[in-house]
């Protein structure tokens, strides 16, 4: 980005409900590595309950500023979680030896040892993504990326979380799996409450499942945080993304 | 058979085989093979100072792990030239600090019973090594899979690389005595790598190296014994010889069908 995009500022809206408490706070975070900055100034919060969608262009700093909430990359600014949090983080994509024999199920207690529940979430959460049981025992390298990508996000429900991070869930997923996914944590949210932070670019899922949008422009830092149906302007999506916003709109690589 | 000439060679051989797994799965077959050639002036100082020379390879050994530790949170490259560079210097100096029956007995490992101090440190490390992989092998596979998965469940991912690097290093001390600096950490990593190549979970993979390095480190000390030889070499010529036997058994982890 060059510095003639104009900087966009968006009004922040009221998306706390009067006393509903926040999960999360974020104010003033900066990152900075190998002495490139990679996100300045970025504000907002997380009510309790709510799903938060980060969008932006690749490059924006979006895992980035994934790795800073949990504590993965050094910050400055302030970061809070309420006390009691329990995070569930399902990375990007892991650069992974795919001849190393572990299997789905050490993985998975090894998730339930350290953080210390029942082994009994393990099934539990292999159910609830609806991986079967001889799958699971397969080495990690052997599943196609599909499955892989419903252990992780098993291997976050095994810990018994109440915060989701999901980056890019669905990036490598085929169509179905993708609706699987996508319906299982709107189901998590319902039945649960959970609180979801989500990394996506698939906009009509934004528009369908979150509750607030935040917008990271590579160079521009934050540049919009609210309610989906009123920052997700074309306007605002077309300096976010350059000019070929139509492809991204529907692309969702 | 007493406790020296078969329960301290079996704990060290159970001890390498186990740490190996993860110095296999974390690709760092080299840095490890490396990081034991720093023991030899650690031997050199302790035996000018007429003190034993399992003390002064401990000391090195240890700040040896550390140095790694450091050079990791640079980038891969750096590492592996530092690693390189700094640890062939300390064979080259050590080598000029020992000399004739010390030097080989130091480099190969040296035949005949264990003073009583070798017993106990042998069981007692053995003891820790051991139980820190059983201990802690379920945050070894997070910091493994992914550093950051690991970083949310609550496991210190840089205490732990450094906790386990030394281990690392108190395995090749544990070793010293019967595989010498050269030869220890190819005990450490071949009957890993055999075991990697056949096992299709964490406990097949750690009960195969562990009973591989066993065997070898028995049957090496044996063979030893018999044709009046140093035990390092045969216990690591017994293990590549299991380890070239497992590349003929064809093994290919099953492809997921289906969900």
């Amino acid at each position: 980005m060059t510095t003639d995009t104009p900087r966009i500022t968006c009004p922040s809206p009221p998306l706390d409900a009067p006393g509903q408490e926040r999960i999360l706070d974020v104010e003033d975070l900066s990152v900075a590595f190998d002495g490139a900055t990679i996100l300045t100034n970025i504000n907002f919060g997380v009510p309790r309950g709510a799903s938060l969608a980060i969008i932006g262009p690749n490059g924006a700093g979006k895992t980035v500023l994934f790795k800073a909430l949990i504590g993965s990359v050094p910050s400055t600014g302030h970061i809070r979680w309420a006390p009691a949090t329990r995070l569930g983080y399902v990375p990007q994509k892991l650069d992974l030896a795919r001849d190393v024999p572990i299997a789905g199920l050490d993985f998975l207690r090894a998730r339930a040892r350290t953080a210390h529940v029942p082994e009994g979430s393990i099934v539990e959460a292999v159910a609830m993504v609806g991986l079967a049981s001889k799958t699971v025992n397969l080495p990690i390298g052997a599943l196609s990326g599909g499955q892989f990508q419903r252990l992780l996000v098993a291997f976050a429900l095994a810990g018994q979380p109440n915060v989701l991070l999901l980056d890019e869930p669905t990036a490598g997923v085929d169509e179905p799996g993708q609706e699987r996914l996508n319906e299982l944590v709107a189901r998590l949210q319902r039945e649960r409450q959970f609180t979801v932070l989500l990394v996506s670019h698939d906009l009509p899922v934004v528009h369908e499942f979150a509750t607030a949008v935040l917008c990271l422009g590579r160079g521009l830092g934050q540049v919009c945080y609210g309610q989906p149906r009123e920052v997700l302007t074309q306007d605002l999506l077309a300096r976010l993304y350059g000019s070929r916003v139509q492809f991204h709109l529907h692309d969702d690589h | 058979m007493t406790i020296d000439t078969l329960v301290v060679p079996a704990a060290m051989a159970v001890a390498a085989g186990l740490v190996g797994c993860f110095a296999v799965m974390r690709r760092m077959a080299l840095a490890a093979d490396a990081l034991s050639h720093v023991a030899l002036p650690g031997i050199g100082v302790a035996m000018a100072l007429h003190i034993h020379p399992l003390f002064g390879a401990a000391a090195m050994l240890f700040f040896g792990a550390l140095l790694v530790w450091s050079l990791e949170d640079n980038s891969r490259i750096a590492t592996e030239t530092m690693v390189g560079v700094i640890f062939s210097a300390a064979l080259a100096v050590g080598s000029m600090m020992t000399s004739g029956e010390d030097l080989i007995d130091a480099l190969l490992g040296s035949p005949g019973a264990l003073s009583w101090p070798e017993v106990m440190f042998g069981l007692v490390a053995a003891g820790v090594v051991i139980g820190f992989i059983l201990w802690r092998k379920h945050a070894l596979v997070l910091a493994l899979v992914s550093p950051d998965i690991a970083r949310t469940t609550g496991v210190n991912v840089r205490r732990l690389d450094l906790i386990y690097l030394e281990v690392f290093a108190l395995t090749v001390a544990l070793g010293l005595r019967f595989l010498g600096v050269l030869l220890m950490g190819s005990l450490i990593i071949i009957p890993a790598a055999a075991a990697k190549r056949l096992s299709n979970n964490l406990n097949q993979m750690l009960t195969m190296a562990a009973v591989g390095s066993l065997v070898a480190t028995l049957t090496g000390s044996l063979l030893a014994e018999w044709l009046h030889r140093e035990t390092g070499p045969l216990i690591v010529s017994v293990a590549a010889a299991g380890f070239v036997l497992t590349l003929a058994i064809p093994h290919r982890p099953r492809r997921a069908r289906g969900s």
